[in-house]
């Protein structure tokens, strides 16, 4: 294994954050900061607590989970994009590395800047919301195999984009909406029982599920199904990953 | 000892279905600096990319010091330092994180000294903490060079250094490319300038539509190139040559009305063939001489339909 490769990768990627820092970090921490301050503390005194959880502390793990799946999306597809666009992926496909060992280094990079957007917003809401971890060690848990499983996916979609228009438009057709409906502002539970049979396809429901009970131990779907849909998503990616490392998808001539 | 680079049967067809490497059969000498010349789009970027790893070939194979580039594949990558055709640098680094990072990515452990050596000898230390994109054209051709270079390879692919490079730089470039194979390093550089394959190859190849078509030791190519032809207009043309000739390989041409002989400058020359001319009674009312030049040869290869 070439393990100087895939520290060079991440390094390479981890730099490039810190070059860019207010873009790639604060910029998505303020913005669902924002949220908290709306929501949270200014609409929030309004909104009768769901299941015993005050609305301002209800949306937190959502607005959270949200976040860190646009941004794992977006950070991951930048970064393999990025480079076949501008022609310097030639070094890569060049050197002595696996495929696996590049997606190593572009995904753990992008899903260690994705967790810790996640940390620091965790951290700020404790300013702003009454907040409780009831299960700290899930809760990390379900942060990292999101963090992981919509990195893959990103470097997937930054593997088939091919302009920058196909880049934004999965994060932007698919993912906005189903992450809005995903149950972050509300419980499904509130919903009829027939959008509540719908909203069990969406993919984000059982992640917002499973963090929020990490964090008040209530769920809309139960904790082991929503693990369970988690790990087949990862399963998913890694198949798609695999894929392409056979047949050289849209990297090698 | 293997070769530095063995092409066997090699073909290319892209997903176009343009077939742009038909066959080719190539060796290149542990140590030489090896040019491939070609009209545009004759492949050699596509026959470079391939040996590197960027482009899969459809048939035949391929092997690097030795070492299969599909199935071995990290030898014989770690062997090679390349600079591409097109110049691509991540335009937001320095030349030092860029070249630093190109180490570590061909699995070499950090060695600053090597990297400061190496920026000194390009004329790039003093830009190393300069971002990319402030940097000049033939220097970001540099920074590329310095990558390829980062590793310490065995082999190093230059496509078509000289573009772009003015021409007081060309010739301290070619100064660091013999530099560089006095270390024992194998080059092999496409060229659209015949002089500079002339100045610095050891061995040419040709390739025309895909199809590699001459690979000759350049000393050999210059001995053609040497050749020169002595034309004699004669008073009354001639069936055949008289056998008093016969050594000089004579040829008849314009329905026996001219004699061409083909000569250098070691067998005599000129003298020694009028002398014989005369000494045969052989009267002539002209005579002129021609040299075919390397781009002669060139152009004749390569405008074969
Ligand atoms: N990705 C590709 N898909 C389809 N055809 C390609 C591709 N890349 C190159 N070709 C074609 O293959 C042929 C050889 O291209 P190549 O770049 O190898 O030429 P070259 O000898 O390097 O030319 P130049 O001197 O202009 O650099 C060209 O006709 C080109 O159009
Ligand atoms: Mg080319």
């Amino acid at each position: 294994m070439n393990h100087r490769a895939i520290g060079a990768i991440f390094n390479f990627e981890i730099n490039r954050a810190r070059r860019t820092i207010g873009q790639s970090i604060i910029s998505p921490v303020l913005s669902t900061i924002l949220y908290f301050i709306v929501f949270g503390a200014a609409i929030g005194g309004r909104i009768d607590a769901i299941e015993g959880v005050s609305y301002g502390a209800f949306i937190v793990p959502g607005l959270i989970m949200q976040t860190v799946l646009a941004q794992s999306i977006s950070l991951a597809s930048f970064a393999i994009y990025f480079p076949r666009f501008s022609g310097t992926i030639y070094e890569l496909l060049s050197a002595p590395v696996s495929f696996a060992e590049v997606v190593t280094g572009y995904v753990g990079a992008a899903a260690v800047k994705a967790l810790t957007i996640g940390l620091i917003i965790l951290a700020t809401s404790f300013f702003f919301v009454p907040i409780e971890i009831l299960h700290p060690f899930w809760m990390l848990a379900f942060l990292f195999l999101t963090c992981i499983t919509f990195c893959l996916l990103g470097f997937i979609i930054g593997i088939w984009a091919d302009g920058f228009e196909q880049l934004q438009m999965i994060p932007l057709l698919v993912i906005t909406p189903l992450s809005f409906l995903g149950g972050s502002f509300y419980s499904i539970k509130m919903l009829p029982e027939f959008w509540q049979n719908v909203s069990l396809l969406n993919p984000v429901v059982y992640l917002v599920s499973a963090f929020r009970w990490s964090f008040y131990g209530t769920a809309d779907v139960a904790v082991g199904i929503s693990l369970a849909v988690i790990l087949a998503f990862l399963c998913i990616s890694l198949a798609v990953i695999a894929w392409i490392f056979k047949t050289g998808y849209r990297l090698r001539n | 000892m293997t070769a530095a680079i063995s092409v066997r049967n090699l073909s290319k067809t892209y997903a176009t279905g343009f077939s742009a490497l038909k066959d080719v059969n190539l060796d290149v000498r542990r140590g030489e600096i090896f040019a491939l010349l070609g009209p545009n789009g004759a492949g050699k970027t596509t026959l470079i990319s391939t040996i590197c790893g960027i482009v899969r070939p459809t048939a035949g194979t391929v092997e690097v010091c030795g070492h299969d580039i599909s199935k071995n594949y990290r030898a014989a990558r770690s062997s090679i330092g390349l600079v591409p055709q097109e110049l691509t640098t991540d335009a937001f680094e320095t030349p030092w994180n860029t070249v630093a990072f190109s180490r570590g990515l061909f699995g070499k452990p950090a060695n600053p000294a090597h990297i400061e050596d190496l920026l000194k000898r390009l004329s790039l230390w003093d830009k190393k903490d300069t971002q990319i994109r402030r940097l000049s054209g033939g220097m970001k051709r540099r920074v590329m060079i310095a990558k390829a270079l980062s590793h310490e390879p065995t082999v190093v692919f230059l496509d078509e250094p000289s573009a772009g490079v003015d021409v007081a730089l060309r010739t301290s470039m070619w100064e660091q490319i013999r530099e560089l194979r006095a270390t024992g390093v194998t080059i092999i550089l496409t060229t659209h300038y015949l002089e500079e394959a002339e100045e610095i190859a050891d061995r040419i190849g040709v390739i025309r539509k895909g199809e590699l078509i001459l690979t000759e030791d350049k000393t050999d190519l210059m001995k053609k190139l040497g050749k020169k032809e002595l034309v004699i207009d004669l008073y009354e043309a001639m069936n055949s040559t008289p056998p008093s000739l016969a050594p000089y390989a004579p040829a008849l041409h314009a329905d026996g009305r001219q004699i061409v002989f083909t000569y250098d400058d070691r067998n005599g020359g000129i003298p020694q063939l009028l002398a014989a001319l005369n000494a045969s009674n052989i009267r002539y009312k002209d005579l002129s001489t021609r040299q075919s030049s390397l781009e002669d040869i060139f152009i004749h290869l390569v405008g074969q339909p």
